[in-house]
């Protein structure tokens, strides 16, 4: 829908506003009125990367409701002091449903949240719940371990590069999900990392990539936001993967697929459960099989067979028969951390913080 | 040119206060049609970016979250920029007086007491202090720059806080997220009011305001730090030493910009994070300017900072306003201000071809 | 093997030297005539936005490359009218200009956001770039990387051996005696400011078109404060600016290459080429050229010709 404010909106908006804020209660919707929603994003849109994609999730969700929902964002809000008056703001202007999509922003959800127990609230990636808080998050190492797959059978040398951000579980999970998969056929396969420190800085980011390159890789993969990497991968004639959205126009030869981030399934059904009234809190940790994680159209220089076997992992990973962290696992010292058949539990990703042998960081 | 431009010979009051009045309404018309430009009901838009912060208690109390750490920086930074002495590294020391603080309520994480907080500030003041003393020493033992120093010291403070919330200050029980526990009862700075977030540390940054003011108007120190940078040569003939004001201006200004960090560790945030503040100690720059380098203006700028940040993310949520507008909006805001300033020291004045011939 | 390998840092050294070298050149013109603009990544995103923009509308690299450089100037003019017409203070005008710079180009940029453009072309060199390693290192860049050490020895000649840069520092030094000189300080203030403009535009449009050829909202990252820090580096220089843009670039790649051969927390690697430009400039500043390294004695100081 578009948004154009007419003076009976405005003046509803602001009345609901001071309303919620004299009785310390959200402002109530007429059973006509469209439903509101509203996203936190922790940056620019434009960043065509991590809030990007949950941008496209937004658009698609507003797009299938049309006129029955309102749907409200804020971008850029720093984790930190203000995030917390952002959630605020939007609680109190009369949304009745609130996704803040990044694990910083996950106390000051709380505590809006529990000032507003009836609206609801979304935390992405984050691990505390209230009855009116749910958690969601995509389980990205199922889509890794697809790369790692493709890159164990491209990968002459046997070495990729991991163009990595910061050292949270997230972006562990992934680097070891995306190696133990090479492994596979690669017993020696090894991968690089480096930390650029950074979600979001496409000169440091290719940099890093060059460097990785350097020192042997010739396939690479990134835990950062930018194309840049794909963009050094294509003028040095290595493969690459992409991040959170298809990013083939940046690498038409050197991207082989991506990673990518589909909130938008979840976001329509949540939006539909509020409509409905059957939303609860719920902790949910959705991949391949919910669509919440996707592979872009594979390159057309794939060879046949490694594109058959990464349909064919997508498809057991999506039917549980295969678990990407099944033992024997190695940590870096050589030690047995699982043994062989023996699988990582939810909890044990969640807050996985060692690396597979075979990881260089 | 018909016109020329003149210094006024007083300041008149009314001039002082008209002009914010006029950088703000030339605001109000460019903003009507950048909003105009972007498709937005332009009215609308402005009212909340500029009015609604102020409609509410609540409003009025984010804006003194806000403003706070604003002012608290920006008064210690003008005592060195009146000197002449360039601290651009307040984020820096900010995050130094966060550790600090943030150290201490870790370490008494399982305690309770009193005495808790006044360690934090002491500890998060020190910390400030000793961050902002090293662009002193290599400004006053080897004259490197302060500009570079402080500045690129800011981004080794933050990777350097990055260390510690990545390693060995995470929270045992946070699933190996990059932050600490959250900070206990005796750690947290007390609400003045229940129902905001409001604490206890704006009254302080109040209190250090007026304190300032009274230093920088009638002690032999605040003209000291005057004379040094309008004069330094007169500094010099009477014996008031440049390394000395150097390093007052580092200590002081550090010590702000590290309670600043105490009172953001221990207020909104309640622990340490990576990201703990939202750029204050750049911010509080253009605070001082706009106010002049003066303690009570620097309130008032700081409040208006807080409305132009604030108001922006009102606009964000009720008007679907780009954040990027809100930066241009801002920009704006800003850039009136400050030509604004212009009029109440200069005036234009006509010149007739009598007065041209006047000797001035 | 180990020739390509030396090529391939060597050209990324100077991939992550370039952007700062030009923000630097061009704000070093800036505050040797007294003027200091904070708003360099400002511009620099202006810049960048622009040329992007420009170059994937017309299809010209070079209409995009001289796009940069008018927006960057053309930013900088609405600072030069605060401060030296309406004489507003610099540094909170230049914070002011960053601000909105940021704002204007995330603004102007938002329908470019995930098109790609096509590298600038390098510009090989005849006979020299064929040259084993040093020739594709020296000889075998794209335009702008050229034109980056031209403009600073450009810089260099002009201010030491033109009348007209003679002037320049002049009115750096006391725009008051500059002016009873009779020479036009606040033109030249104006002129100078709109060179640092067009400089740091190019700076970030070698970050859109060759760097990185893309547009990202604030792709920047921080450069043009860095850039900032290196003029101070080069005590107001250009070959030692020159110099502190390659060792920050420097650093900044042999971190990464240190990175898993040297077992650090991966902030410290981050941390090294701020650390080491403050130990050089310590080292410096203590040994030889003590004393020597100072500003110019107006910068950042209002100047108005009496009336």
């Amino acid at each position: 829908m578009t948004m154009i404010v007419t003076r009976r909106t405005f003046l509803a908006g602001s009345a609901a506003a001071t309303g919620a804020l004299a009785l310390g209660r959200p402002g109530r919707a007429f059973a006509a009125d469209p439903l509101r929603v509203a996203f936190v994003y922790i940056g620019p849109i434009g960043d065509h990367g991590y809030t990007y994609a949950h941008d496209v999730g937004r658009k698609a969700m507003e797009a299938h409701f049309g006129d029955k929902v309102k749907v409200t964002y804020v971008e850029n809000v720093p984790e930190g002091p203000d995030c917390e008056r952002v959630i605020r703001q939007l609680a109190t202007s009369g949304n009745q449903l609130i996704f803040s999509t990044s694990f910083g922003f996950m106390e000051a959800t709380i505590k809006v949240a529990n000032q507003f127990p009836k609206i609801k609230f979304e935390h992405a990636t984050g691990f505390k719940r209230t009855p009116n808080l749910a958690i969601y998050n995509a389980r990205f190492y199922e889509g890794r371990a697809v790369l790692g797959d493709i890159a164990g059978r491209m990968s002459k040398s046997g070495v990729a590069g991991y163009v990595a951000s910061f050292p949270i579980p997230e972006v562990v999970m992934g680097i070891n999900a995306f190696t133990l998969a090479a492994q596979k056929h690669n017993p020696n396969f090894k991968t690089k990392v480096i930390w650029v420190n950074t979600w979001y800085d496409p000169g440091k980011e290719s940099d890093a990539a060059k460097a990785l390159i350097d020192k042997g890789a010739d396939i690479l993969s990134q835990h950062t936001d930018s194309a840049a990497p794909l963009q050094v991968a294509e003028s040095r004639g290595v493969y690459a993967f992409g991040q959170a959205t298809d990013m083939t126009p940046y690498a038409p030869k050197a991207h082989l697929t991506a990673v990518v981030d589909q909130w938008a399934n979840y976001y329509i059904d949540r939006v539909q459960k509020v409509m409905d009234g059957t939303w609860t809190s719920s902790d949910i940790w959705w991949g391949f099989k919910e669509g919440l994680v996707g592979l872009a159209p594979f390159n057309a220089s794939m060879p046949a067979d490694v594109k058959a076997a990464a349909d064919k992992l997508k498809a057991d990973i999506s039917s549980g028969a295969v678990h990407p962290f099944t033992g024997p696992i190695r940590n870096q010292k050589g030690d047995i951390v699982y043994a062989a058949g023996q699988k990582a539990t939810d909890e044990e990703m969640l807050k996985m913080n060692w690396y597979v042998a075979g990881v260089e960081s | 040119m018909p016109f020329k431009m003149e210094p006024r010979q007083e300041v008149s009051r009314t001039v002082v206060y008209a002009t914010p009045v006029l950088a703000v309404l030339l605001t109000v018309i460019s903003g009507y049609f950048l909003f105009l430009c972007l498709g937005l009901s332009p009215a609308t838009t402005l009212y909340h970016f500029l009015i609604s912060p102020t409609l509410t208690f609540y409003g009025w109390s984010e804006l003194c979250v806000k403003a706070g750490p604003l002012v608290l920086i920006a008064t210690g930074l003008a005592i060195g920029f009146r000197a002449n002495v360039w601290n651009i590294g307040a984020e820096g020391q900010l995050t130094f007086g966060a550790i600090g603080a943030g150290g201490i309520a870790l370490a008494f994480w399982n305690e309770s007491g009193l005495w808790i907080l006044p360690l934090m500030c002491l500890a998060g003041i020190l910390g400030g202090m000793i961050y902002g003393a090293i662009p002193a020493l290599l400004k006053t033992r080897f004259g490197v720059s302060e500009i570079l120093t402080s500045l690129m010291l800011t981004y080794v403070s933050t990777l350097g806080l990055g260390i510690l919330v990545y390693g060995p200050w995470r929270d045992p029980q946070g699933f190996n997220f990059p932050q600490t526990r959250m900070f206990t009862d005796s750690s947290l700075l007390p609400l003045i009011l229940d129902g905001t977030r409001m604490h206890v540390g704006i009254l302080v940054t109040l209190a250090i305001s007026l304190a300032a003011w009274i230093l920088m108007t009638r002690t032999i120190a605040g003209f000291q730090v005057k004379v040094v940078g309008e004069a330094p040569a007169a500094a010099r003939f009477a014996g008031f030493s440049r390394n000395r004001t150097i390093w007052m201006s580092f200590l002081v200004s550090g010590a702000g910009a590290g309670l600043a960090g105490t009172f953001e560790a221990a207020g909104p945030v309640g622990q340490l994070v990576p990201h703990l503040t939202p750029g204050y100690g750049f911010t509080a720059i253009i605070v001082a300017f706009l106010g002049r380098l003066h303690p009570i203006g620097i309130i008032v700028a700081g409040f208006l900072m807080a409305i132009s940040y604030n108001g922006g993310e009102i606009a964000q949520v009720e008007d679907r306003l780009p954040q990027a507008a809100t930066g241009v909006f801002q920009g704006m805001l800003l850039f009136y201000l400050l030509a604004c300033d212009f009029l109440s020291r200069y005036r234009l004045r006509r010149i007739s071809a009598r007065r041209e011939v006047t000797p001035s | 093997m180990i020739d390509e390998s030396i090529v391939h840092i060597s050209s990324a050294v100077i991939s992550a030297s370039t952007p700062l070298l030009f923000a630097a050149t061009g704000e070093l013109i800036v505050e040797r005539s007294g003027v200091l603009n904070l708003g360099v990544e400002g511009m620099m995103l202006m810049g960048a936005v622009t040329g992007f923009a420009t170059t994937v509308t017309t299809g010209s690299p070079v209409l995009g490359i001289l796009a940069a450089a008018a927006a960057g100037a053309a930013l900088s003019l609405v600072f030069a009218v605060l401060t030296l017409t309406l004489m507003a203070n610099q540094v909170a005008t230049g914070l002011a200009l960053t601000i909105f710079g940021i704002g204007i180009s995330a603004l102007l940029g938002s329908g470019f956001v995930g098109q790609p453009v096509p590298a600038l072309p390098k510009l090989d060199i005849p006979v020299l770039s064929t040259l084993p390693v040093i020739g594709p290192v020296l000889f075998g860049q794209d335009g702008l990387v050229y034109l980056s050490v031209v403009m600073t020895a450009g810089s260099a000649w002009f201010l030491k051996r033109t009348h007209t840069g003679m002037k320049l520092r002049a009115i750096g030094e006391s725009a008051q005696s500059a002016h009873s000189l009779g020479l036009p300080v606040i033109r030249m203030r104006y002129l100078a400011t709109l060179y640092g403009g067009a400089a740091a535009g190019l700076g970030g449009a070698f970050l859109s078109l060759s760097y990185t050829p893309m547009w990202m909202e604030g792709m920047t990252s921080g450069r043009g404060w860095i850039a900032l820090a290196l003029v101070v580096f080069g005590s107001w220089r250009p070959w030692r600016v020159l110099a502190g843009a390659y060792l920050f670039g420097g650093v900044t790649i042999l971190q990464l290459h240190a990175q898993g051969v040297v077992h650090l927390p991966a902030q410290v690697f981050s941390m090294l080429p701020y650390l080491a430009t403050i130990a050089v400039l310590t080292a410096i500043s203590a040994g030889p050229w003590r004393g020597r390294l100072t500003a110019p004695a107006d910068l950042g100081k209002p100047f108005r010709p009496p009336v």
